[in-house]
């Protein structure tokens, strides 16, 4: 029988975060001693029948109480700022990220690699790299837990939320969902699979749909009909998207907005909401018509467009 | 007649003084006498009923969860049953037992009585909102009985508004109807602690029980109404589609979280403050001592409950809200969790040089603080940004907020009851049977849940009907605690219904206690006190060089 205490800790992130947790249970350890020591002592001491010294004290009172007011009140600062330094190296993926995206729904989890490969419930990465996941849901809110990672991200309908994590050893980590979703939410769950670079691309090459996820959403693009007013000579009619992707876009009402994922998709599905400056809304929405997953795939083609561009 | 005796004499020899009915005898003996009673203590007693029989469905509840849990597969009851009974559990636990456990019973009864007047300032708003809390949770026994809810107490959108088919606008309307007995309970308090303090009662010579109920009723009357517009448009989206939480209806669903825990934090405090009031009177009587630090434990009441309005957040550090946001909810969980530290040193220090009597009620107090300690500290986990990310939707909260609600307010609850037993019903329970309970409470609740902070930061996620195998040893050890603590619990229900006809009279001080409500028989009269008492002296004018008795000794 094993008694584990920690997680695998399979990235700095992970190693980062148990330091925290240390930190934390050394102080709890020492508040407990301070609190339960002299606690158990009294009992002891005073208890009644025993012989002690009850005269009032003369203690200066007011003067421990702001000690134990503003002491604590120190170390939880400090905590604060080793809670909210860490936080914010979970919450930024460094630059050079691969991204990979990730739509959840009742209950599983659909991955689409950029190199047009797709899995369920499975994600397999290469060690050593940072993966950016890009997540929404088709239904209700989920959220991805890799525990090994010491990471967690709801995946809300709607929106685009991210999620980074950097695996340092190559293994088979468990994936979770840790957002209530209904009935089979406890098997919501799946494998991150980290591979060394060279199996990696043995994976990718062997899953390859022969169209990546770019080449995906440019037919989708045609088919749709988004190219007889975003490309070519028509642009008097519709913003041109060449160049688009992480630019800021000023709009009609005079606000600046930065073209992210999330601009994109309400772009898509409420062409009113957001009206690029100097045009008139003459889009029609198109909620209803393309998935989740189409809609990833429109957003992989259309900043393949921002980087042709001169 | 004896001729022989002079008349003097016969004069001399004082009449018994006419005993004063019992609030039992006073106002008749009947159901119905006790179904339209406006006495603030036949009331505290209809809702101790109704909430022992919530606790039990509960209870019953978390014991067929423990039971599931105890290996690895979903085996004993499938996944929707499971989603069913721990948003039983949580629903009728929160609404249905912990808010009402301590303000609507023993506050109830006490809060009158502390103060030294003849009732709450509104006797019949009082059983109106005994009428309402039954209403709403029988509304909620009947979301059950149909077939149940699968959402959790939390109802997050849009799953409660969209996806699910089971009750929810049923059992939503329950807890509406529940939240506005909250709010009649807490104006009650409010106006009778402002208005109807015996003369010389100041506020300063109050005692802290009532300003952590004080506390308490402000954040009933300020934070419930949040919750009864949440719900009523939860119910609109769901009934009539219109879009309010649904992306797919222009909706935004984590507005639904900001809304629930705008109240439901600050009801955390509801279901603590309480606890941490008893344990005053408790600590202070036991160790015949007055408290230390008096000031500084009211007004961390009173902080605890301002502050907590501003905490809400912290239950959204994952759900894509914006990284500053947690900046801020961050700092002021750590911020909340400076008042409750200093009531724990102050506690402690009211040991110090006391005279400490370990009777049931002390046991009970003494628990309190520890796993209020823990789970406060553990608090402090959860606060730091960095790690609440990888242990929120874990079992390292369940185990966090059972040790504040269970090990904290229901421990509480029970000293509270305990203390106060033979004022309530004039009899005593037996001591050894008492203190025995409350060991095995505090035994079985640490087995059961501080295995749970581990498998928590194991990565075991909350809310699952099945689990991987590596989590099995811990949800062993915890369903093996849990039947401890379930004899715990049974103990009292045994005993104290026992005392009711076999426990030896109360008198009207059994602990030597310094309240007013120590200052009437007991039972106490119907209107409580026969002259209304003048209070001269702060509160817990113990002093322990003196030798004193207690009933037990």
């Amino acid at each position: 029988m094993t008694f584990p205490i920690l997680p695998e800790q399979a990235s700095k992130i992970a190693t980062q975060t148990d330091n925290l947790c240390w930190g934390l249970v050394s102080i709890s350890a020492a508040v407990c001693l301070i609190v339960f020591v002299p606690m158990i002592y009294f009992l002891f001491k005073y208890r009644n029948g025993h012989p002690a010294d009850r005269s009032p004290s003369n203690l200066p009172q007011t003067r421990i109480e702001i000690a134990w007011t503003i002491l604590p009140l120190l170390i939880f600062m400090c905590f604060y700022v080793w809670g909210a330094k860490a936080y914010f190296n979970i919450e930024r993926p460094p630059p050079g990220a691969m991204e990979i995206n990730v739509i959840g729904k009742q209950w599983m989890w659909k991955v689409q690699h950029p190199e047009g490969n797709r899995e369920i419930d499975e994600l397999h990465v290469p060690v050593g790299r940072i993966v950016k996941l890009t997540m929404t849901s088709q239904d209700v809110i989920h959220d991805f837990f890799l525990p090994a990672f010491r990471t967690k991200q709801d995946v809300v309908p709607g929106r685009y939320t991210t999620e980074w994590f950097q695996a340092d050893k190559i293994g088979t980590y468990h994936l979770f969902c840790s957002e209530y979703c209904g009935t089979s939410h406890s098997h919501m769950e799946g494998r991150v699979i980290v591979l060394s670079q060279a199996d990696y691309q043995a994976w990718l090459t062997e899953g390859q749909p022969g169209t990546t996820l770019a080449e995906s959403g440019e037919r989708l693009f045609r088919e749709l009909g988004c190219s007889g007013c975003h490309l070519g000579q028509s642009v008097i009619r519709a913003p041109p998207l060449q160049g688009l992707f992480g630019k800021p876009v000023p709009l009609n009402d005079g606000t600046v907005v930065i073209a992210d994922e999330g601009y994109i998709r309400d772009s898509i599905l409420l062409p009113a909401k957001q009206i690029t400056g100097g045009y008139t809304n003459d889009m029609p929405s198109f909620a209803g018509r393309v998935s989740e997953d189409e809609l990833l795939e429109l957003i992989a083609y259309i900043k393949t467009l921002g980087s042709q561009s001169p | 007649m004896n001729a022989t005796l002079p008349q003097t004499e016969t004069l001399e020899i004082p009449k018994p003084p006419k005993r004063l009915l019992t609030y039992f005898e006073d106002g008749g003996r009947t159901v119905g006498s006790w179904l339209l009673t406006t006495d603030h203590k036949r009331i505290g007693i209809l809702y101790l009923y109704s909430i022992v029989a919530f606790f039990t469905i509960g209870a019953i509840a978390a014991a067929i969860m423990r039971l599931e849990l105890i290996t690895p597969a979903g085996d004993l009851v499938t996944s929707d049953t499971y989603n069913k009974l721990f948003t039983i559990h949580g629903t009728v636990m929160v609404w249905f037992f912990l808010i009402p456990s301590i303000p609507s019973v023993l506050g109830n009864f006490v809060v009158p009585l502390m103060l030294g007047a003849r009732d709450l300032a509104f006797p019949r708003l009082n059983l109106l909102s005994w009428y309402l809390f039954n209403l709403g949770g029988l509304l909620a026994l009947y979301a059950i009985a149909i077939g149940g809810v699968d959402t959790g107490w939390t109802f997050y959108t849009p799953y409660s508004s969209t996806f699910t088919n089971t009750h929810v606008v049923t059992m939503v309307a329950g807890v509406f109807m529940a939240g506005f007995s909250s709010i009649l309970t807490g104006l009650n308090f409010i106006v009778t602690t402002h208005k109807m303090r015996a003369p010389g009662l100041t506020w300063f010579r109050l005692p802290l029980f009532l300003w952590s109920n004080y506390a308490t009723s402000v954040i009933l009357v300020m934070a419930t109404p949040v919750l009864a517009m949440t719900l009523v448009l939860l119910s609109i989206e769901r009934i009539w589609g219109v879009g309010v939480f649904d992306p797919q209806l222009g909706g935004d669903p984590v507005l639904f979280q900001h809304l629930f825990w705008f109240y439901s934090h600050p009801a955390v405090y509801i279901m603590i403050l309480p606890g941490m009031g008893v344990v005053s009177e408790l600590v202070t009587c036991f160790a015949r001592k007055p408290i230390f630090g008096y000031h500084f434990v009211a007004f961390a009441s009173m902080a605890i409950a301002l502050i907590g309005f501003f905490v809400w957040g912290h239950h959204m550090f994952t759900s894509g809200a914006s990284v500053y946001s947690g900046l801020v909810f961050s700092i002021t969980s750590y911020l909340v969790a400076v008042p409750s530290a200093i009531k724990v040193f102050n506690w402690t220090m009211t040991l110090h040089r006391g005279r400490i009597f370990l009777n049931t009620p002390m046991l009970y107090a003494l628990g309190f603080i520890g796993l209020f300690t823990v789970g406060g500290l553990t608090g402090l986990f959860l606060a730091a940004l960095a790690l609440d990310v990888h242990v929120t939707d874990t079992y390292f909260v369940v185990a966090h907020f059972h040790y504040i609600m269970v090990g904290g307010m229901v421990t509480g609850f029970l000293g509270g009851l305990h203390y106060w037993w033979p004022k309530i019903t004039g009899r005593l329970y037996p001591e050894s049977l008492g203190r025995l309970a409350a060991l095995i409470i505090f035994i079985g609740f640490n087995l059961t849940f501080f295995p749970q902070y581990v498998m928590g930061y194991l990565g075991m996620v909350r809310r699952y009907h099945a689990y991987a195998p590596e989590f099995q040893i811990y949800h062993v050890m915890s369903s093996a605690g849990a039947s401890i603590l379930g004899v715990g619990y049974l103990l009292p229900l045994i005993y104290l219904i026992w005392s009711l006809k076999h426990g030896k009279k109360a008198p009207a001080n059994p602990w030597n206690a310094t309240g007013l409500e120590w200052q009437t028989p007991s039972p106490p009269p119907k209107h409580n006190f026969a002259q209304t008492p003048i209070v001269t002296r702060p509160p817990y004018q113990y002093s322990a060089e003196t030798e004193e008795h207690m009933v037990y000794g």
